[in-house]
């Protein structure tokens, strides 16, 4: 096990290498020269000033020594600066970090707890019109673009209802420090639950399988001779099994869940992450998007690999020699 | 007996079903040819029309009919999107079969890959390479095309894999066959049908990220009827209370991208009869 884990980190590490390997070489090859982007439209700069950004960011180095000296200042937490923004892109990522992650975090275990419930009440009444209801509800969620959700939920609740303000996380004009805390929970409400309601489909349809599996075992056949109700038989045997695939399939979910909010926070102009890189990539701020992609790899990755141990853990055949 | 009567209920349904998507799809197809460029002009006298009888989905505030937009956008996802699942299709066989067929070293390698793709999240990667590509329909199909491989790759490497074992392949290979000659005569003439599916389940996702990318203001000018920018211009007049400028646009959305679903999932059923047919 401690062996598997280890391989598993191991290999965790290549894929990160492997990412900013890939990553860089992308930007590398874009037809884009970084130095006429840095200088933008701004025509004062001049042409010894131009060759002197050149020698400081090493263009005239072979790619691989570039690789390198980027990948060094990346290890000691120099994400380089962000032309937009004039700050160093790693304090940027820092102060939208937050504000990002309650999103996600919210969304994260609402649309879980919710998705695992639906499911488990869809598999127990299988075939039945609540089953079916889950079921299509599932499905057409998931042929739905996130942001025409998000701009629905604006139409109904902030335009006709007027119960929550049309985007920002905070109200405009007001000190960040005055803002109230009430406040910022009127402009998170919206944003979670297009986040939340979306992410529900994935792990309910899943859930579903998985307790029509365990419904189908012989020991819950046993089970319902023994005289066991139906709560007996969910809270004895399909709880436990069916909870951990479930969690870890959440984890594995970071990525949607990051691209989503991606969208969401755009819908909304909600100041995190994703509508950062969205502007970032736009207005070709190379270091900030960069800077963003790799965070939010990390991110991915470090689901991915938790949903892999978890699997192993729920069942030793799965034994990462695959 | 009574085991069969339903049964056979369950497969006339899936041929309505799939009849029904097709039919929609093909009229919305049609129907993006036959309505005019003339419903796009300015139209100073029809601003921000509600939907009525002459002008189903509304205009907007540029006099334009809504429901031209609307067709004339999904008819570029549905290119987008077909030639899009394309090369991801073409990508996803080339790596599965390569994985299967090349021995242990490859596979790893390309499970490696994989497992690189599927770690940064979609829709940053699509970001990224319609970034780098510049933009435009190309940077779009090139940002969907390559992120959307990862899933069919593992299925057909699975499928090469299994027919691999077969006797034929076995006999095939000690005639002393190359490993092209098995891979293009043996094994791609049975994993297509997988392939056709797989390219069919991918079609629904690659528009909704090809919608998201466009929405975000990725690739194409304002002028393009495209859905992600109807939706994105939308927005800035939600609050004035213009409805219908985002619910028609992207409902049709949503059924066009279920019936893609739906013909994928009803064919994938039918292929395998012993999969959960319910």
């Amino acid at each position: 096990m401690a062996k598997t884990i280890l391989i598993r980190i191991v290999r965790m590490v290549t894929l990160i290498i492997g990412l900013s390997i890939l990553t860089f070489w992308l930007i590398h090859i874009s037809p884009m020269d970084p130095v006429n982007a840095y200088v933008g439209g701004d025509s004062s700069a001049s042409p010894e000033q131009i060759e002197k950004i050149r020698e400081y960011w090493g263009i005239d180095k072979s790619p691989a020594e570039q690789y390198f000296s980027w990948a060094r200042s990346l290890l000691q937490g120099n994400f380089g600066i962000s032309k937009l923004y004039r700050s160093p892109v790693i304090s940027i990522i820092k102060s939208r970090a937050m504000t990002s992650f309650a999103l996600m975090g919210t969304a994260w275990v609402l649309s879980g707890s919710l998705g695992y419930l639906l499911g488990v009440v869809s598999a127990m009444n299988r075939g039945k019109p609540l089953d079916k209801v889950i079921k299509w509800y599932s499905y057409t969620l998931v042929s739905t673009p996130i942001f025409w959700l998000g701009l629905i939920l604006l139409i109904v609740f902030a335009v006709w209802l007027r119960w929550f303000p049309v985007g920002l996380a905070a109200p405009a004009g007001v000190l960040d420090s005055e803002v109230l805390f009430i406040d910022r929970v009127r402009h998170f409400v919206l944003p979670a639950l297009t986040l939340s309601i979306l992410g529900v489909a994935n792990i309910a349809m899943h859930t579903r399988e998985k307790m029509i599996d365990i419904l189908n075992t012989e020991y819950v056949l046993f089970a319902k001779a023994r005289g066991e109700s139906k709560w007996q038989i969910f809270i004895n045997h399909g709880f436990r099994n069916s909870i951990i695939p479930a969690i870890s399939l959440q984890f594995a979910y970071f990525g949607e869940l990051f691209g989503g909010s991606v969208l969401a926070e755009q819908v909304f102009a909600y100041p995190g992450l994703g509508s950062t890189l969205t502007t970032a990539g736009l207005k070709g701020d190379i270091p900030l998007l960069m800077g963003i992609i790799l965070i939010s790899s990390l991110f991915v990755f470090m689901g991915n690999f938790i949903a892999d141990i978890l699997n192993m853990v729920v069942d030793p055949r799965i034994k990462g020699d695959g | 007996m009574d085991k069969k009567k339903p049964e056979q209920n369950t497969r006339k349904k899936m041929v309505r079903m799939l009849a029904f998507s097709t039919i929609l799809l093909l009229s919305i197809l049609i129907l993006s040819f036959i309505l005019g460029d003339t419903n796009l002009r300015l139209n100073a006298g029809s601003k921000n029309l509600p939907p009525s009888s002459k002008h189903l989905f509304g205009t907007d505030w540029l006099g334009r009919d809504m429901l031209t937009r609307t067709i004339k956008g999904l008819r570029l996802s549905l290119a987008v999107g077909a030639f899009a699942s394309m090369m991801s299709v073409v990508v996803a066989t080339v790596m599965g079969t390569g994985a299967a067929i090349f021995g242990k070293k490859v596979d790893n390698a390309i499970s490696w890959v994989i497992d690189l793709f599927i770690g940064m999240p979609h829709l940053v990667f699509m970001i990224l390479i319609s970034f780098i590509a510049g933009g435009g329909i190309r940077g779009i199909v090139l940002g969907v095309s390559f992120t959307h491989w990862m899933s069919l790759a593992r299925v057909v490497r699975a499928e090469v894999l299994q027919l691999q074992n077969a006797e034929y392949i076995h006999i095939s290979r000690s005639y002393g066959k190359s490993a092209w000659f098995i891979a293009s005569k043996h094994i791609l003439p049975s994993v297509f049908p997988q392939i056709m599916i797989g390219f069919l389940l991918m079609f629904p996702h690659v528009i909704l990220h090809e919608a998201a990318l466009t929405f975000l203001g990725f690739g194409l000018s304002p002028q393009t009827p495209a859905i992600g920018i109807i939706l994105s211009e939308a927005m800035n007049h939600i609050s004035t209370g213009k409805w219908w400028l985002v619910l028609f646009p992207g409902l049709l959305l949503v059924i066009v991208i279920k019936s893609f679903d739906n013909i994928g999932e009803q064919l994938r059923i039918m292929m395998e009869p012993t999969s959960s047919n319910e």
